[in-house]
């Protein structure tokens, strides 16, 4: 087998889409999931608050009801289409240009891994074709990294906070920048499977 | 006529955007502190090195990078605190119990083979796992036989390090965290406490060395029956990350050790064949060749 390096400091072709839900979002992330269909065109890297889990339990569950592979990324791992990836406990996960760095800095908004971290990383990394889905949230991890890939020319779709089971994050990333649209789940997963789809090919 | 003298004037044309004019001031500030200091943060993965220079200018109250890099050319001081700020990792004792449980079933009984023992604590940042280990060892009855030294980039976090003296507030956690890992005494009888802060006994820094060392440029100095390496090449990009692994398996002794980070491995690393992982998911290797 030969081994193929992702390339570095070259600005990767397609998008990616960043999730960010707070403790108690498992059930948003499943559903957002289980909306997607199994050639779902890009990389979704997401971010779900939790408590240590070593054992990689929600990995598990994750994946027994996404039509995609989901898995915990390793430092530098290329990050490649039609994968989930779910930030493993404990750390932060960063997007650099075509694979993953861990980092172990002091939590945000008491948070690691951090929403915010893997937004602002996605956004210098892959600037515009950045899709950042804020869903149900406690706190407010994940309104400045909507800030951010907003002002790199991304998108944000936001789950209506009406149907959040907490509705403090998607209210902070609405009220932080102006969003691209504030949608039930079902509608966020039509929505990314639309863009996927009508992505300029030779971007994609 | 008289022409307006306006239009004579040419107009520079920007390149690219915003984005893009500081990742160029973050290249010219990695040359200029690699060539006035000889520190060279080039091979760092330049998310997370940015993200770090962004708090730096933050915190020296400048405005753009560029800023930064005219400060720190004219003033070492501030270049100290931006090495400093750069290369700081939040470290905490006892960190991932599973590894140090490991550490005492299966890494111990090789170490306990050796007369002496010679251990490298690569990036041991300001200690917390350096004195961890020194519990293990001690509490497995073999540290008295063996020497650990722990190395870092920055002199500043060293001096911390050496000191042993950490945060009370910390205790309890690293008390929980020295329980799950299989601590077998009362944690509290490692350390003295005042009001705000804990010392570590002497008799646990005994058998440490802290000497400053540099992963991206510095060489061997002492073949190894163990390495830890935790978390650290987690901040450098796939260049650096080789090269570091190379350092460390010309360290090794043959059928010497390797503990990194749980969620780092030496795939895609030239290495990688001469090492048999040890224990599965725990990341601990041993040098086969």
């Amino acid at each position: 087998m030969t081994v193929v390096l992702p390339k570095e400091r070259e600005r990767p072709s397609g998008g990616l889409v960043v999730v960010g839900a707070s403790l108690g979002g498992f059930d948003a992330v499943r559903e957002l999931l289980a909306g997607l269909r199994a050639d779902f065109a890009w990389p979704l890297v997401l971010v779900q608050h939790r408590m240590s889990d070593p054992d990689g339990l929600l990995v598990e569950l994750l994946g027994a009801e996404s039509p995609l592979s989901v898995s915990e990324p390793e430092d530098k791992d290329p990050i490649e289409r039609g994968n989930v990836y779910l930030a493993p406990s404990d750390y932060h996960l960063l997007i650099e240009r075509g694979f993953f760095a861990l980092s172990t800095d002091a939590p945000v908004c008491h948070a690691r891994p951090s929403i915010d971290v893997l937004f602002e990383s996605a956004a210098d990394s892959y600037g515009a074709s950045t899709i950042a889905v804020v869903l149900t949230g406690s706190n407010r991890d994940g309104a400045e990294g909507a800030r951010a890939v907003k002002k790199a020319g991304g998108k944000v779709l936001v789950q209506d906070p009406k149907t959040a089971l907490s509705p403090v994050l998607p209210v902070a990333a609405i009220e932080n920048t102006p969003v691209d649209g504030v949608l039930s789940i079902e509608a966020i997963a039509r929505r990314l499977t639309e863009l996927s789809l009508d992505w300029p090919r030779e971007r994609n | 006529m008289a022409v307006p003298l306006i239009e004579h004037q040419a107009e520079a044309v920007p390149v690219g955007n915003s984005r893009d004019v500081e990742e160029l001031e973050v290249e010219l500030l990695l040359a200029g502190m690699s060539r006035r200091y000889g520190y060279d943060f080039t091979n760092y993965a330049r998310t997370s090195l940015t993200r770090r220079l962004r708090r730096a200018v933050k915190e020296e109250g400048v405005s753009t990078i560029s800023a930064l890099q005219d400060r720190v050319l004219h003033d070492p001081v501030a270049m100290s605190r931006v090495v400093e700020s750069i290369s700081v990792h939040t470290t905490n004792m006892f960190r991932d119990a599973d590894v140090y449980r490991a550490m005492r079933t299966q890494v111990v009984p090789i170490l306990k083979t050796y007369p002496f023992v010679r251990i490298w604590h690569a990036g041991c940042s300001s200690g917390e796992e350096v004195y961890s280990l020194a519990i293990l060892l001690h509490e497995e009855g073999i540290y008295e036989r063996c020497r650990i030294y722990a190395t870092d980039i920055s002199d500043p976090i060293l001096e911390r390090a050496k000191r042993g003296v950490f945060p009370l507030r910390s205790m309890r956690e690293y008390t929980t965290n020295y329980q799950a890992a299989g601590g077998i005494n009362d944690f509290s009888s490692y350390y003295a406490t005042d009001a705000e802060n804990v010392v570590f006994r002497q008799s646990l820094r005994r058998n440490m060395i802290f000497s400053q060392h540099n992963l991206v440029c510095d060489a061997a100095f002492n073949e190894f029956q163990l390495i830890l390496c935790r978390n650290v090449v987690i901040y450098f990009d796939q260049v650096l990350r080789s090269r570091v692994h190379e350092l460390m398996h010309a360290s090794l002794a043959k059928l010497g050790l390797l503990v990194l980070g749980k969620r780092e491995s030496i795939r895609f690393t030239r290495v990688e064949p001469f090492y048999q992982e040890v224990v599965p998911n725990l990341r601990i290797y041993r040098r086969m060749q």
